[in-house]
């Protein structure tokens, strides 16, 4: 026997499904819909559709937009000789917070990943290299996460666009804010030193 | 590890999958308990202590609690992050090749200090800036030998007599070689069930013989001063690699990615 209606069940279940919702989180959030208004309640549901509808990929940087080119690409203002290629849309974000760059962005959609057969051809990788070919670009920054995967694909990257005559550069590595050099892995330490700069 | 519910290893991390948002589920070669997977709690988490030592292509010292469903790792060091092999991309895709062997011929559980030490010893030489393909032949070679297929060379596999200084036929199936005469005749039966493109021996030069021989009975030091001619070394690749597909029945991922690699480093 069912212990809730079908309808408040479906619902936990699918937001059970949302990253960092576990079930009790889930089944709180499905009540408290349930008593809000209807309104509310609308709000919420269309706005998923929109999301749904209205974004896709721009045809140039594939990241999430509702227009094509994105406004980033559109934007004048930015300096177009600069390319900043990241693995996830989301990655652009807290690059956009820091408020030091301008120029503009390629997303990958996703990284090289040998083991799981997941190679450049899977990647945005070949619409990378054809935005490479008129020469106004000059130089590619690569911003991938400090993991074996995105490691390999970093120096593969760099590997196919140096002989394209476009200077290469990556994010520089080093210890996060708030992180404590005892327990730091020798890799980011290694390159938190190669890395380091006058005061 | 007597009764305590924690106990240390060293390992050398193979892969790594997310476990939720924040853990992941490390799998481990240990030379004590073999394979083993564990969970590394808040290890995707930017200040996580246990972050880049959790890392595939990485020797660790672990300190694990023994868990209901999987062991956790609570504490991890690095001993070695083969930093060398890891900024050179030739050397990361042979790397990533040599775990996912290991990984692919063992279960978890079953300890093989030989295997460990084998695959220790390849890391390291693979950092080293001269590290060439006899690595990976080397590695694949005596990786076969400690898992119990070592490839006979010696006899043929078939009439069981001495194997004489011709072309000599290798066969997957039958984990060794087939001297001409006992290949002509298995010809002979493919050839009569009209299945002769299936017929699964490859030739074997006697200078690739000589070298698989040697390598078989020494050690890395000895082995990697053999100058191998590219003809040979792609025999070489070949035969060994045909067998390992043999007994995988699959071809490895991130072998598809290492000769593609070499394609396009050819190609430059
Ligand atoms: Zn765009
Ligand atoms: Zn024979």
């Amino acid at each position: 026997m069912r212990l809730v209606a079908e309808p408040i069940a479906r619902l936990i279940e699918e937001l059970n499904k949302l990253p960092g919702i576990g079930p009790k989180s889930a089944k709180r959030l499905a009540y408290h819909l349930l008593r809000s208004s209807d309104e509310e309640a609308k709000a919420l549901a269309e706005a998923i559709l929109t999301l749904k509808e209205k974004i896709k990929l721009c045809s140039l940087c594939f990241n999430n937009t509702d227009c094509d080119p994105c406004r980033i690409c559109q934007d004048k203002e930015r300096d177009h000789s600069k390319i900043c290629v990241v693995e996830k849309p989301s990655d652009i974000l807290p690059l956009e917070q820091t408020g030091k760059y301008n120029g503009v962005y390629h997303v990958l959609h996703g990284t090289i990943n040998p083991t799981q057969g997941i190679g450049p051809e899977e990647l945005k990788i070949k619409e990378l290299l054809t935005r490479l070919k008129d020469g106004s670009v000059t130089e590619v920054i690569v911003a991938t996460n400090p993991n074996v995967e995105s490691e390999t694909m970093a120096m593969y990257l760099q590997r196919i666009i140096t002989p394209l005559g476009v200077r290469v550069t990556r994010l520089a590595r080093g210890l996060p804010f708030g992180a404590e050099l005892e327990y730091a892995d020798d890799l980011t330490l290694g390159q938190a030193l190669e890395n380091r700069r006058e005061f | 590890m007597g009764t305590s519910r924690n106990y240390q290893t060293q390992g050398i991390i193979l892969k790594q999958t997310k476990l939720g948002e924040f853990d992941k589920i490390i799998t481990i070669y240990t030379p004590e308990f073999g394979k083993l997977r564990a969970v590394a709690k808040g290890a995707c988490r930017p200040k996580s202590k246990l972050g880049g030592n959790v890392e595939p292509l990485t020797h660790s010292l672990m300190l694990l609690a023994k868990g209901r469903n999987l062991d956790i790792v609570t504490q991890s060091q690095t001993i070695n992050g083969f930093l060398a092999l890891k900024s050179d991309l030739w050397r990361m895709a042979c790397g990533l090749y040599i775990l996912e062997l290991i990984d692919s011929f063992t279960v978890e559980g079953g300890e093989n200090r030989p295997l460990f030490d084998l695959l220790l010893d390849i890391l390291n030489q693979l950092s080293e800036p001269d590290s060439n393909e006899t690595v990976l032949r080397y590695f694949e070679l005596h990786l076969l030998h400690h898992l119990g297929y070592r490839p006979q060379l010696h006899r043929c596999v078939s009439c069981d007599l001495p194997l004489k200084p011709v072309v000599n036929f290798f066969s997957p199936s039958k984990g060794g070689l087939l001297c001409p005469h006992c290949n002509s005749e298995e010809d002979h039966r493919y050839e009569q069930i009209e299945a002769i493109s299936l017929k699964p021996s490859l030739p074997l030069s006697v200078g690739a013989l000589k070298v698989l021989r040697l390598w078989q009975s020494c050690d890395y030091a000895t082995a990697r001063r053999v100058r191998v001619k590219p003809e040979l070394s792609w025999e070489l690749e070949r035969v060994l690699g045909e067998y390992i597909r043999y007994i995988l029945q699959r071809e490895l991922k991130s072998l598809t990615w290492l000769k593609e690699l070499k394609k396009e480093i050819a190609a430059m």
